[in-house]
């Protein structure tokens, strides 16, 4: 069974195709990166697979469901979860409280009113076990706001990773990070559990191929290549189109 | 017969009275999503100024020079003094500008006193016309001239010129807007002169029919406002539509239901919010 | 943690023992604070932790008022039936608000809780035959209670209503603690992100917006026992203003600011309509200077002074 497929996924806003026949399929335990220049619909992808946007067209299959339909979140309790490119992190809150809404958030309590969520001990445990797995046990009583923005880009991982998810998208980790914040953040993505399957949108064509198995090229709405990342790297289509109107 | 024209007629004119205001309130929320609370003030300031000037000159037109040149100093003022400081920011707007709303609203009770006052017609317009039973009164004509010529006008102001195509832009995205060097900080300010130069006039042509009295600037907000609704935020075709709707609502609900008057308005208000809750011609 | 308990526990020491103090006139003023905290706080919760803010909250604290108003006069004044009819009416009301509000955000949910709280000031205003329109109902009775002291005197309708309050201060203490009153905060700094973690946002706004009206509703049930009276003015878009602004004040998003937003508003009405009669433009001065100088309000400007930037 495939972990997340997608068919003949179409989406059109205001009369522009931002995405257009899009098909792919991972597999569990897969990690996939999606590469192409700016404005080809990578965050578009990643806006529909998670529910934000509906398509025009298309399935989109978790696990062999069909949650094309599915409201956001619905889909994060099926394993699904994302990081965003433009930090939405709770800004005014302790990066504790952020994690602990995080854990809360796949938790049966999660609707409970007439109990203070501090008798519940093992929301506390799992935020605390998860900061310090990560090492950001030393921020946990700061203001997200007040954070790097290297500890924000881990902050934001460490809220998808809060659910276990099975499905994890990651929408540019390392965009705005010096050269040795992106190596900490992709020693981070490499520790990631296995059997988490991974799609990643990532600007910097290095990083993306050093973490990932698969690479899916999207320019301007489609699909121009696929297939394993050695193949890609040398596929001269790529370069042209990719690195050529790529600055960076 | 006779009935229902009469009152579609009084229904028409105070509908193109409520599209002045609802113009103004939605022209200033499109560009700067700003809701206006004050805008109702802006009426009653128009209507009292203007019942001044009547008195001190006895003519019609300097009054309505006199009341809009003042209410439209006043929107300046507060925009570039008060309003510009909380842009995006919806909450310290609505309490900047009701604040604003309860300081007309005493200082006019305190300066003209609390006695409902009507605004003296032009005399030519003191006549009826008479078309086998019905009685015209060429006032409430006037008055939906006046809605139609302006309506034109800011149809014209918005699709054929560059102050038009300012708003729009400015509409659509105000971040853009700036990075092609429009002058957003202009822009806004007299766009808001507008509206409150629209809510001021406003205020003399609703004079000899509305009135000015001590809570007509709550009323006239909140008629304002459901237009608004109905129409659309930001929508110069929803103020119009909205406008009309609601003119010609409150006035067969106020002559068939007396009791439920008000309701009439509300209830198909919120039966539009239930089905599209940005009103019929508003964006998102 | 403890030190809060403790400070809370002097607080309603200092209430219990007021009586003792004050005048009968001075203790009708505090009454009146301290339904209108409780007002202002059922607002908070909507505004200050749901990011919600409503201009037409005065709606479900006037229809609690009209309901208890009405029973009590036309049906009989039995405080076990109409206490409660008043309180499910305004949460019914909400509930059936909330379904429309909800749709919308920013300006339009402004806009709209406004215009539906016009809805019902409407309806009070022209339907005079059940609410006696803009004379209101006048001498509603004052609760009966199976108790040696009657409600009709100050002390005991203070003690009361300091019940009530003291209720609705430890419920909704335990509402913003709880995992529920957490996730409201996590929508008001990003729903966005609440929705990819899993959370059902628009439920929790919703029981957010049904508690809100709850609450109002109690406030309202109180008010019309202490005035004796309700006309439309409590339904009025000044009444619901005035909610918002004693939250603003008294620091939106903490737990007791509207409280003290609610004592500053009720004692400052108090004293400057006793020597003079603009009283309302004095009000309309206030909410500029508000919204100027302490939007963060009292609790945020004391807070900014001990160091602390987030209250």
């Amino acid at each position: 069974m495939t972990a997340l497929e997608i068919d003949n996924l179409t989406h059109t806003f205001g009369g522009l195709t931002a995405l257009a026949d899009v098909s792919l399929a991972v597999a569990p335990g897969e990690r996939l990166a999606i590469i192409g220049p700016n404005g080809a619909g990578k965050t578009t992808l990643f806006n529909l697979i998670t529910g934000i946007f509906r398509p025009s067209a298309g399935r989109i299959r978790l696990f062999g469901r069909d949650v094309t339909r599915l409201p956001v979140h619905r889909r994060a309790r099926l394993g699904l979860a994302r990081t965003f490119q433009i930090s939405t992190l709770f800004p005014k809150l302790t990066v504790l409280d952020s994690v602990l809404l995080a854990v809360q958030g796949l938790d049966p309590a999660r609707f409970v009113l007439h109990r203070r969520r501090a008798s519940y001990g093992h929301l506390r445990e799992r935020a605390e076990s998860l900061l310090s797995e990560w090492s950001l046990a030393d921020r946990a009583h700061q203001v997200t706001r007040q954070l790097s923005y290297g500890e924000q880009r881990q902050v934001e991982l460490i809220l998808a990773l809060a659910g276990a998810p099975k499905v994890l998208l990651l929408d540019e980790p390392t965009a705005g990070l010096s050269p040795a914040e992106t190596a900490s953040v992709a020693q981070m993505i490499r520790r990631f559990s296995r059997e988490t399957t991974i799609l990643l949108i990532e600007h910097d064509m290095d990083v993306a191929l050093d973490l990932v198995d698969r690479v899916t090229v999207l320019v301007q709405g489609r699909v121009l290549a696929e297939g394993e990342k050695d193949a890609i790297r040398s596929d001269p289509n790529v370069a042209a189109i990719y690195f050529g109107s790529d600055d960076a | 017969m006779t009935f229902w024209i009469t009152q579609a007629l009084n229904g028409i004119s105070f509908g193109m009275l409520l599209f002045l205001l609802a113009a103004g309130l939605s022209l200033i929320y499109g560009l700067m999503r700003m809701l206006n609370l004050a805008h109702g003030s802006y009426y009653i300031l128009g209507g009292y100024v203007g019942l001044a000037a009547m008195h001190a000159t006895g003519s019609f037109v300097l009054a309505a020079l006199a009341a809009t040149a003042t209410v439209t100093v006043v929107g300046v003022l507060m925009e570039r003094f008060f309003l510009r400081r909380f842009p995006e920011q919806e909450l310290p707007q609505a309490l900047l500008t009701f604040g604003f709303l309860l300081i007309f609203a005493d200082l006019s009770l305190w300066i003209w006193g609390g006695t409902p006052q009507t605004l003296a017609k032009p005399e030519i317009f003191e006549r009826s016309i008479r078309v086998g039973t019905i009685v015209f009164p060429t006032y409430r004509l006037f008055v939906i001239g006046v809605g139609l010529v302006i309506g034109l006008g800011l149809w014209w102001l918005q699709e054929g010129t560059r102050l038009g195509a300012m708003i729009r832009a400015g509409v659509d995205d105000a971040e853009m807007a700036r990075g092609t060097g429009v002058n957003v900080s202009l822009l806004s300010t007299a766009v808001f002169a507008l509206g409150a130069f629209l809510a001021g006039l406003g205020g003399i042509i609703g004079g000899p029919f509305v009135g000015v009295y001590p809570g007509a600037d709550f009323e006239i907000l909140e008629m304002a406002l459901v237009v608004v609704i109905i129409g659309g935020l930001g929508s110069l075709k929803g103020a119009f539509v909205g406008g009309l709707v609601v003119g010609l609502l409150d006035n067969f609900g106020k002559a068939l239901f007396p009791e439920l008057a008000l309701f009439t308005v509300f209830a198909p208000m919120a039966i539009i919010l239930a089905i599209r809750p940005t009103g019929l011609f508003g964006a998102r | 943690m403890s030190a809060r308990v403790a400070s809370g526990t002097a607080a309603l020491a200092v209430l219990i023992a007021l009586p003792v103090v004050l005048s009968s006139y001075q203790l009708g003023l505090v009454t009146k604070m301290l339904i209108f905290g409780i007002f202002a706080m059922s607002l908070d919760l909507l505004l200050g932790y749901a990011g919600l803010p409503s201009l037409g909250h005065a709606a479900y604290f006037g229809v609690a008022a009209y309901t208890v108003g009405l029973l009590a006069l036309r049906v009989g004044n039995n405080v076990w039936i109409d206490f409660p009819a008043g309180l499910a009416v305004a949460a019914a009301v909400s509930a059936l608000f909330g379904l429309f509000a909800l749709r919308t955000r920013g300006s339009y949910f402004l806009m709209i809780t406004l215009a539906l709280g016009q809805v019902l000031w409407g309806i009070a205003f022209g339907w005079r035959s059940l609410t006696g329109g803009d004379d209101g109902l006048p001498s509603v009775p004052r609760p009966r209670l199976p108790l040696p002291w009657p409600m009709t005197d100050g002390v005991p309708f203070y003690y009361f209503v300091l019940a009530f309050f003291a209720l609705a201060v430890a419920a909704l203490a335990l509402i913003v603690s709880s995992p529920f009153g957490r996730a409201l905060v996590g929508i008001r700094e990003s729903e966005r992100r609440m929705e990819v973690l899993g959370y059902d946002v628009w439920r929790y706004k919703y029981a957010a917006f049904v508690l809100a009206g709850l609450f109002a509703g109690l406030a309202g049930n109180l008010f019309v026992y202490f005035n004796g009276f309700v006309s439309p003015s409590y339904l009025s878009l000044l009444f619901s203003a005035s909610a918002l602004l004693m939250v603003i004040l008294g620091g939106s998003g903490t737990l007791l600011g509207p409280a003290i937003g609610a004592a500053v508003i009720v004692g400052l009405e108090n004293v400057i309509s006793g020597y003079m009669e603009r009283w309302v433009l004095v009000l309309g001065v206030i909410y500029v200077l508000v919204t100027l100088f302490a939007p963060t309000g009292l609790v945020g400007l004391v807070g900014r002074r001990l160091g602390h930037g987030d209250a």
